[in-house]
């Protein structure tokens, strides 16, 4: 794999650095937060624009790479995160950070969730859950509580949505969390720990659509009568994945904070293992020596 | 002399140039790996070999081929009719007594085969391949090795190098633990002594292959080693027949090279972590057969867009849909240049034969760094299967080492230069100005940035056409076979190589003035092809496909559409089967009746 190590910044980078295009998100979007505070993470970390990439799917918030200063890939629907393992995979240097809504992570990708999760592929992930589509203007999402009335559902949703902790915890990730576009302060703090992980990282934020579902996560706002109910890891143990699935079974709007949080080897730690081993047997061989010894067994 | 069968009163020692060996057996006899050492003798002694086979597309088990042509001088084909026909059972010999010539030789198992049919001068040879091998090895496993018995008797029966023949199995079962190894050399041995009054004896007249450093391999190994030497560390797939053994050569040989191959979930997973990739600085390969190549048409539409560098194998099979999973077809070529949504340009090209697959991978590397696009290499069944000898390619001469460029980029970087090629800035690169470029399959301007401008999506709709036909105007014109110009010219593309040219041989044999090309840039077509197809009265264009609702094969469609050439013609076949020379022939012949 690339040892291509990028240079450090000498100074942290501002906002105004950071800043790209101005967002095309409506107005008091929960999208706004969530880029802030990746703004703030990325200050906090001291990382330069050589040291990360923004990869996204389709989707409202999947256009953010675009309003990121950084290098950036806007994919096709559902397939960001496969993308974003050839990133990781081939480039060790590069922190990875994924973008995505319910729609491109749950529903059209939802097998690559499962896949580069259980892989255990180092990246953070971060999805904005806002429990519908609405870059096509309000359909009916895999988060969508049932009941609710949509394009697609004009006499209101039936199918049992799928429950996002539930789903990544069965699913292998090494570090889960939940968070709220409302409380940029928790996701800091969230993401910079996400960032940190070793592995597959994914935080699952609540982030508000206000026009096609406004106030679909009052009930964790405090100033509009909910609660907000952080996960208090003196009690919650985040190394047990049956502790976390209790966590992820309480009712809407539950809790917020890390579910679970495990220490496995990523995919990329263990192929480079490989490559170590499998160059260590083969001494000091050029590579087109290596590939005459594949001929001499031709001849 | 030069064929086992064309004197039927033959002395008891021939020398021939040609023959060709039909071992007829079920999956799990091992009529391969017979087929595989005879094939990798030839090229020891000098001697051009193809091999063909026919397998059933299930676990294990049912009726298959190998055939092996083994030649003193150059061998195109694996021949139409055998030599010999090896039967192994009783459906073996049913099956395929008509593909062995007049006069040809039978060798049959006497305790699975009755003979039943006396005709043609077929002279039928009975040996007790089972009861000799049981006897040789000590009875242990009942079915195991009567292959290996069979390769001794003809090692016999055509004077073959005993001693280069014993190293090849030594070779190949020597790993497997010496007991295997003693049965093997046991039975080889006993087939090899094996005393009967009728079997004739034939010897090879000397290679004609001067190359020292001569190999025998499939078109599948060579595809994943050319890719190796093209540069290629990184690439993903999901297992489908017959793409896999790529996937999995590559999965083992990476890691030598600092390199990774990874299994995906899914064949969009494996384009899209390919094209991550690539986006990040290392062009990857990904690859499969059909359907898999229709469940990555997405993204090779968004490669196109994003103009970013990718390399996709497709190894046609028989289809549409799961379709001859073991058969060979040619029907994914229009898939190959159109599959996707929107206008999509990405470039096409075809290996001619097995050695070709190695330069074919190295020169589709280079065409994706150069045009930052998609590159299909299109392979298919019969080639990525069959074995073929021929030179060690010089690595000296081709390698290519890959390179990450993350040099720091000027203030005037675009990444969509709309008169120029696309050289993407991969993360980690440093820019000079501060602003970072993005990627993107929405239309964009030259920075990255989406528009939907009408003069700008039609400035680069443009320009991501315009590459390929500049790189359409520096492709060399395929070589003629024959004549410049005149009555008939053979048109073919991938594994037809061969047969179309002997075709081409037998045509002037008859009189007919006829001369053959073969296309390997097949998408985009080299400049300057519409004049040389001009100067033939007829062009005939010879694919497995189907002549479809207007009676054009998908490459005469395409020749027909570019250049309005009345005068090309179709010769199309779907029966999942190779090309044999006779069928190009009889093809063609009725076409001028």
């Amino acid at each position: 794999m690339s040892d291509t190590k990028a240079a450090k910044p000498e100074e942290k980078l501002t906002k105004k650095q950071l800043k790209a295009d101005h967002p095309t998100w409506c107005p008091a979007c929960g999208d706004f937060a969530v880029l802030a505070s990746f703004f703030n993470v990325i200050q906090s970390l001291g990382l330069s624009q050589t040291e990360f990439v923004c990869v996204a799917g389709i989707g409202c918030s999947s256009r953010i790479p675009y309003f990121v200063n950084s290098h950036g890939i806007h994919f096709i629907h559902g397939r960001a995160l496969p993308l974003a393992t050839g990133i990781s995979l081939s480039r060790p240097d590069q922190h990875v950070f994924v973008f995505g809504g319910d729609g491109d992570g749950f529903s059209i990708g939802g097998n690559h969730l499962n896949h580069a999760a259980r892989k255990n592929i180092n990246l953070t992930y971060i999805i904005m859950d806002n429990f519908v589509y609405g870059l096509t203007k309000n359909q009916t999402s895999p988060t969508t509580p049932i009941g609710r009335r949509s394009k697609t559902d004009p006499a209101g949703s039936v199918d049992r949505p799928i429950n996002p902790m539930m789903q990544l915890l069965g699913s292998g990730a090494t570090f889960i969390a939940r968070s709220h576009a409302t409380h940029v302060k928790h996701m800091d703090a969230i993401f910079e720990r996400a960032i940190k992980h070793d592995g597959f990282s994914v935080v699952e934020v609540l982030s508000e659509c206000t026009m096609f579902y406004p106030g679909a996560f009052d009930a964790a706002i405090p100033r509009k009568g909910g609660e907000f109910n952080i996960v208090d890891e003196e009690i919650h143990d985040t190394n047990s994945i049956n502790k976390a699935f209790e966590l992820a079974q309480l009712d809407f709007p539950g809790k917020f904070g890390v579910f679970y949080e495990k220490s496995r080897p990523s995919k990329n730690s263990l192929e480079q293992k490989w490559i170590e081993e499998v160059q260590a047997n083969l001494g000091d061989l050029s590579p087109q020596d290596l590939m005459r010894k594949n001929f001499v067994a031709m001849h | 002399m030069n064929s086992v069968g064309a004197s039927p009163q033959a002395t008891k020692d021939e020398a021939l140039r040609n023959a060709v060996i039909r071992l007829a057996g079920n999956s799990q006899d091992g009529i391969q790996a017979v087929g595989g050492m005879l094939g990798r003798l030839a090229g020891r002694t000098a001697q051009d070999v193809m091999t063909y086979m026919t397998i059933p597309s299930t676990i294990s088990g049912g009726p298959s081929i190998f055939q092996v042509h083994l030649g003193s001088g150059e061998v195109l084909h694996a021949g139409d009719e055998a030599d010999v026909l090896v039967a192994f059972y009783q459906h073996s010999y049913d099956d395929h007594i008509a593909a062995l010539k007049d006069g040809g030789i039978c060798l049959y198992d006497t305790e699975k085969v009755e003979k039943t049919r006396n005709e043609r001068g077929i002279h039928h040879i009975g040996v007790p391949f089972t009861a000799a091998t049981v006897e040789a090895i000590g009875g242990t496993a009942r079915d195991r090795g009567k292959n290996i018995f069979v390769l001794g008797l003809l090692c016999a029966m055509f004077r073959l190098d005993k001693v280069n023949l014993v190293g090849i199995i030594e070779r190949q079962f020597g790993k497997k633990g010496e007991d295997i190894l003693r049965n093997c050399l046991n039975a080889f041995d006993a087939g090899f002594a094996f005393q009967t009054t009728d079997l004739r004896q034939f010897h090879f007249a000397p290679g004609e292959a001067r190359h020292s450093k001569r190999i025998s391999s499939d078109g599948n190994t060579m595809l994943g080693l050319g890719l190796i030497a093209a540069g290629i560390r990184y690439g993903a797939g999901y297992p489908i027949t017959p793409w896999s053994s790529i996937m999995e050569l590559l999965r083992r040989e990476l890691p030598k090279y600092g390199g990774v191959f990874m299994q995906a979930e899914d064949e969009l997973a494996a384009v899209a972590i390919a094209l991550g990739v690539g986006y990040a600085g290392h062009l990857a390969v990904t690859g499969s057969s059909g359907p898999g190549l229709s469940l990555k048409a997405e993204t090779l539409g968004y490669a196109s867009m994003a103009e970013l560098p990718l390399l996709v194998i497709n190894v046609q099979r028989g289809g549409p849909s799961t379709g001859l999973p073991t058969s060979v077809e040619q029907s994914d070529l229009l898939q190959a240049i159109y599959g996707s949504h929107g206008d999509s340009p990405r470039i096409v090209v075809a290996p001619k034969n097995v050695e070709d697959c190695f330069y074919i991978a190295l020169e589709a590397a280079q065409l994706a760094r150069r045009c930052s696009c998609p590159v299909i290499i299109l392979s298919d069944q019969a080639l990525a299967t069959r074995i073929e000898a021929f030179n060690e390619p010089n690595l000296e001469e081709h390698w290519i080492e890959p390179e990450l460029d993350l040099s720091a980029r000027a203030a005037d970087f675009k990444p969509y230069p709309v008169d120029g090629l696309t050289r993407h800035a991969p993360p980690g690169t440093p820019m000079e100005e501060g602003t970072y470029p993005k990627v993107t399959g929405l239309e964009h301007d030259e920075m990255g940035h989406p528009s939907g401008n009408p003069e700008n999506h039609q400035k680069m709709t443009d320009k991501r056409r315009d590459k390929l036909i500049q790189l359409a105007a520096e492709l060399q014109l395929p070589e003629v076979y024959r004549e410049e110009d005149g009555e008939i010219l053979l048109v073919g593309w991938g594994s037809t190589y061969g047969p179309i040219r002997e075709a081409c041989d037998r045509l002037r044999d008859k009189g007919l003035c006829a001369s053959a090309t073969h296309i390997r840039h097949l998408h985009p077509l080299p400049k300057g092809l519409d004049q040389l197809l001009a100067k033939y009265e007829r062009v005939f264009v010879v694919e497995m496909n189907d002549s479809g609702l207007y009676g054009n094969g998908q490459l005469a469609t395409i020749l027909r559409a570019a250049y309005c050439l009345p005068s090309i013609q179709s010769i199309c076949k779907t029966d999942g089967l190779a090309y044999r020379v006779r069928e190009i022939v009889d093809g063609i012949e009725k076409h001028l009746a």
